[in-house]
């Protein structure tokens, strides 16, 4: 298979990669990149816990192309924190226990940092919408949605 | 005498009855004696079983004490999820 | 040795029962964690499986010359690369033929090869070039079909065990189990009211978010390396080095984070595949699970049709239970009927009680544990009958249970006499519970079950390694599923008597330790716990021995008190406390490295009894069930670390709201899986459900030395049945199929209101 060259910009970061065209976005950040923080839960866009921006929306990367990427700008769990500098929302997951096995969690803050960017002031019914493309098997989501209304709730206060 | 109780489709094996009594030190020479005493159980002894000894399971612990009058109820071997 | 500890119930803690922030937070929201499909190895394979497409066929041949030709396939495994070496050992033989198909494939997405190639393209192309010469079997994939006298037989020669006389004829009965106690015909005469229904639930799947995985490593020289993702990497060890005859100790295996397991990893599927094709490439090679292979080719749920008769007197005593199980297990023997058996009335207390459970083979993957195994569906059916029953008596659902619930010296029904139980409290508790006592609106309705789980204990060994700095590792073998490192740190914490951030918790791989079980049974924060707390225990005498030799006193006349060596009076000496870190600091001049251990089998894990609430609101339109509120009170016998309890309960509440609700396998006439995707298989989302409430109750265990009682897997018990109860009482009409879909909630009203009309 003939393989494509893309550029593209991840995390803030100018990257460059080479892929086969039918590899998803998802197999060239695990497979070719390294950045295995985004999880392949079902290949199919059902659990979210693939979940990246693509200029600035959120998107399941295994539902899109490497290929396509060329010029766009990606962001995914790597980047979240600056520096050793947690987000707020990474902060309040570990405080709020808002995680156990921990493999949606990726997906998780991604779709709830998607949320609160364009909307600071989420209703639980809210936030349980926008996070309704991520499947979470272990905690029921009550500790999770919790996390992120104590996170906007100190978001709005900062 | 050790009290052991055994689970109701049990019974063909041991002539009908499900309370026997077997002179046992501990839960390994229980499960011995039961086996020789009755042959038919020995297919189920070789799957697995856990002990309950007077209330307390026990999954493995064969080396268990047992009381003259200990109460030993024969369980299918535990599992979990 | 359980039984030790007065201590629990009067002592005061200092760490444990906290909420500290778990040790893998960060790597967990950084991406940073490594899961099983996480890890690389120079030069690695891909590794993929050739599953069956038929639900039940005879294997005729294999030919995999062309795939082998194709440029960049390293290697391609069959069932003859897998000899057999179980020595008679029925269950291992079973894991064997599971694992790949042998004479027959017994199920769709049963694996018959296997291809290792240089990438995933070939890999995939390798496969389509597999040659497989099925002959094409009849196929059966429901329990009560299976149980027909003319069903198509998965096993031609198996006649049913536990039956009197014993069959002349086979059948796809594997076994019959009978537990019960008292004279249950007997206890029928004496009742007043009499509810008899049948059951059925479907399959449902653990649904952990990360499907399986692993990355093998084998050399010629016999030594092998596997990285995977389970709840217990030792049991990996030994099943596949048995398989594959090697020796355990040159097999080492490491556990992966793991992305849930729920009982659903307490197996092996692809890792012996993958340490074959490893063995035979020698490359390392790592194989990947699809989600469509996890639905059909792992180990789902049994299904079970369920026939339950309670009797009770008028004044609201129940004197005779019956239950009639039936749980196809898929291709295999060993449903966990038995465990149905034993469960479905142990949360009372009864004269006359009798269960018998039939454990059934289908055209299906090899059911695994999920949670509690058994006990959901069992406790679905007789909680469905109790509600009912106390209706008919007249009575509160609540009060008809607390008049009638086990307690301590009530003979269960699955043989033992309880000791000191929690399931009165989390009755009285619930009673007294705001959710109790809220208004309801129209469509609404207020369901309640109670539901108990064994637990148990199993073989654990921890390390534990004192830093000349005053800090502490502890080296344990139990996969961490939900945050047990939190746990085992702040237990060995308050032993040590330091602050929880002075010690980290890691788990090791199976050539740093003794064999630890599985994590699952619930048995890690009691079983694995208890070891660090005696790690710790050992690792004080240690610490106090170093104390009196520094001070030239007798070790017997040291104590350990708050994290401090003391003179045990003024007549050992009047040396000022010396800390863990002061005594650390001159360890390795005073004699080397402290370290404690411990490694024992755990007995006395506490039975679980939980009490769950829940209210929903049913669209008469669309069939559309909603869950409004819900309530989890459960004995935790003592929360450790009281967030993660909290998630457990939350977490296994929802499950169980979701195989009410709208989990299940759907075959096809083709004994085909149809919806072997989450888009199909739908677990609940975040916008399906409201809070999940808590209370967790602390009836000290005595088993264990802070009275910890396991708690991961009794809270999927109840919800089926609060569930079931919540809807029926919001339409009034009974629900005895699981899950409660819209279609076929639909179809109830319907008849409902054809009945009422035709009585009109």
């Amino acid at each position: 298979m003939s393989s494509i060259k893309v550029s593209t910009t991840i995390n803030g970061d100018p990257t460059e990669y080479v892929c086969e065209a039918d590899e998803t976005l998802l197999d060239v950040l695990r497979n070719r990149l390294g950045l295995t923080g985004a999880k392949e839960g079902c290949s199919t866009g059902d659990c979210g816990a693939c979940s990246v921006t693509i200029d600035g929306r959120l998107t399941c990367s295994c539902l899109v192309l490497g290929a396509e990427m060329d010029g766009a700008e990606i962001g995914t769990i790597e980047g979240m924190a600056s520096g050793e500098k947690l987000h707020p929302l990474q902060k309040k997951f570990i405080e709020h226990a808002a995680l156990q096995c921990g493999i949606c969690t990726p997906g998780f803050l991604i779709a709830a940092k998607s949320l609160l960017d364009h909307n600071p002031k989420p209703t639980e019914t809210e936030v349980r919408f926008a996070l309704a493309g991520n499947l979470c098997r272990c905690t029921g989501y009550d500790k999770i949605v919790r996390a992120v209304m104590d996170t906007a709730a100190e978001m709005r206060r900062a | 005498m050790a009290k052991v109780i055994i689970w109701s489709s049990l019974k063909s094996h041991t002539g009908g009855e499900s309370n026997l009594e077997i002179e046992a030190g501990n839960v390994k020479d229980l499960l011995a004696r039961l086996g020789e005493t009755y042959p038919g159980l020995q297919p189920q002894l070789k799957r697995g079983v856990s002990v309950s000894v007077d209330g307390i399971i026990f999954r493995d612990g064969w080396l268990t004490p047992l009381k003259p009058d200990s109460e030993v109820v024969l369980l299918p071997r535990m599992q979990g999820g | 040795m359980p039984l030790d500890n007065a201590e629990s119930s009067t002592r005061k803690y200092k760490v444990v029962g906290t909420r500290p922030n778990r040790p893998d937070g960060v790597d967990k929201v950084t991406g940073r964690a490594r899961f099983g499909a996480d890890a690389v190895a120079p030069g690695q394979l891909v590794g993929l499986i050739l599953r069956s497409p038929h639900p039940h066929a005879k294997i005729k041949g294999i030919d995999a010359s062309k795939a082998l030709k194709l440029a960049g396939v390293k290697a391609v495994v069959t069932s003859a690369d897998l000899p057999d070496k179980t020595d008679g050992d029925a269950m291992l033989y079973d894991v064997l033929v599971n694992v790949m198909a042998r004479e027959k494939a017994l199920y769709q997405g049963h694996a018959v090869a296997a291809v290792a190639a240089t990438s995933a393209s070939i890999a995939r192309q390798a496969l389509k070039l597999i040659k497989v010469d099925y002959e094409i079997l009849p196929h059966v994939t429901d329990v009560d079909e299976a149980m027909k006298p003319n069903a198509p037989l998965l096993y031609p020669k198996m006649i049913t065990d536990g039956m009197d006389p014993k069959p002349k004829k086979p059948s796809n009965v594997v076994r019959r189990y009978e537990f019960g106690h008292g004279d249950v015909e007997a206890g029928f005469k004496k009742a007043e009211i009499i509810v008899e229904r049948s059951f059925k639930t479907e399959a449902t799947h653990q649904g952990y978010i990360e499907p399986h995985a692993c990355l093998a490593n084998v050399g010629p020289d016999g030594q092998g390396e596997l990285w995977v993702c389970t709840q217990g990497h030792f049991m990996v060890r030994d099943t596949c080095a048995r398989l594959l005859g090697m020796d355990f100790s040159k097999l080492r295996v490491t556990a992966s984070e793991i992305g849930g397991g729920f009982g659903g990893k307490t197996t092996v599927f692809i890792e012996p595949i993958a340490l074959a094709l490893s063995r035979k490439a020698n490359r390392p090679v790592k194989v990947v699970m699809s989600r469509e292979e996890v639905f059909k080719a792992t180990g789902p749920t049994s299904s079970s049709s369920i026939d339950v008769k309670i009797g009770a007197t008028k004044d609201g005593r129940i004197v005779a239970g019956d239950a009639t199980l039936r749980y196809q297990g898929g291709a295999f023997a060993g449903s966990p009927v038995e465990f149905g058996a034993m469960t479905a009335f142990a949360q009372y207390d009864l004269d006359n009680v009798r269960a018998v459970g039939f454990d059934v083979v289908c055209n299906r993957p090899k059911q695994a544990a999920y949670r509690a195994p058994g006990a959901p569906m069992a406790n679905f059916a007789v909680e469905s009958v109790i509600e009912e029953l106390a209706h008919k008596v007249g009575m509160e659902p609540i009060d008809f249970r607390i008049k009638n619930a086990a307690r301590e010296g009530t003979h269960s029904s699955y043989g033992p006499v309880y000791g000191p139980i929690g399931l009165l409290p989390t009755l009285q508790k619930a009673r007294e519970h705001p959710h109790f006592k809220a208004p309801l609106g129209k469509n609404q309705g207020r369901g309640m079950a109670c539901g108990f789980w064994f637990n148990f204990g199993g073989q654990s060994c921890v390390s534990m390694n004192i830093g000349v700095d005053g800090t502490v590792g502890v080296t344990v073998g139990s996969p961490d599923i939900g945050g047990s490192r939190a746990s085992m740190c702040l237990m060995t914490a308050e032993e040590l008597g330091i602050p929880y951030d002075k010690v980290r918790a890691v788990v090791a791989d199976t050539g740093t330790l003794g064999y630890n079980d599985v994590t699952d049974g619930s048995r890690t924060t009691f079983a694995t716990g208890m070891a660090c707390i005696m790690a710790a225990r050992d690792a004080i005498k240690k610490l106090c021995a170093r104390a009196a030799q520094i001070w030239g006193i007798p070790e017997d006349a040291v104590v350990w008190e708050n994290g401090h060596a003391k003179p045990a009076g003024s007549n050992a000496g009047n040396f000022p406390p010396m800390s863990l870190k002061e005594i650390a600091a001159q360890a390795p001049s005073t004699g080397g490295p402290i370290a404690g251990h411990h490694e024992f089998s755990a007995d006395g894990a506490g039975v679980s009894f939980a009490t769950h609430i829940c209210d929903s609101e049913v669209d008469p339109e669309t069939g559309f069930t909603k869950i409004l509120r819900y309530t989890v009170l459960q004995d935790a016998g003592k929360a450790v670390h009281p967030s993660y309890v909290e998630g457990q309960f939350q977490g296994g509440a929802v499950q169980g709201i979701g195989w009410a609700l709208n989990e299940e396998y759907i075959y096809g006439k083709d004994g085909r899986l149809q919806n072997a995707g989450f888009l199909d298989y739908r677990i609940p989302v975040c916008s399906d459900l409201p809070m999940i409430d808590t209370v967790i109750l602390e009836i000290p265990n005595p088993g264990h030395p802070y009275g910890v009682r396991g708690v991961g897997e009794t809270s999927i018990v109840p919800p089926l049945a609060a569930v079931a109860n919540s809807v029926s009482a919001a339409v009034g009409v009974r629900m005895t199929e699981l899950p409660i879909s819209p279609p076929k909630l639909l179809a109830a009203l319907e008849k409902q209101s054809a009945m009422k009309k035709a009585a009109e």
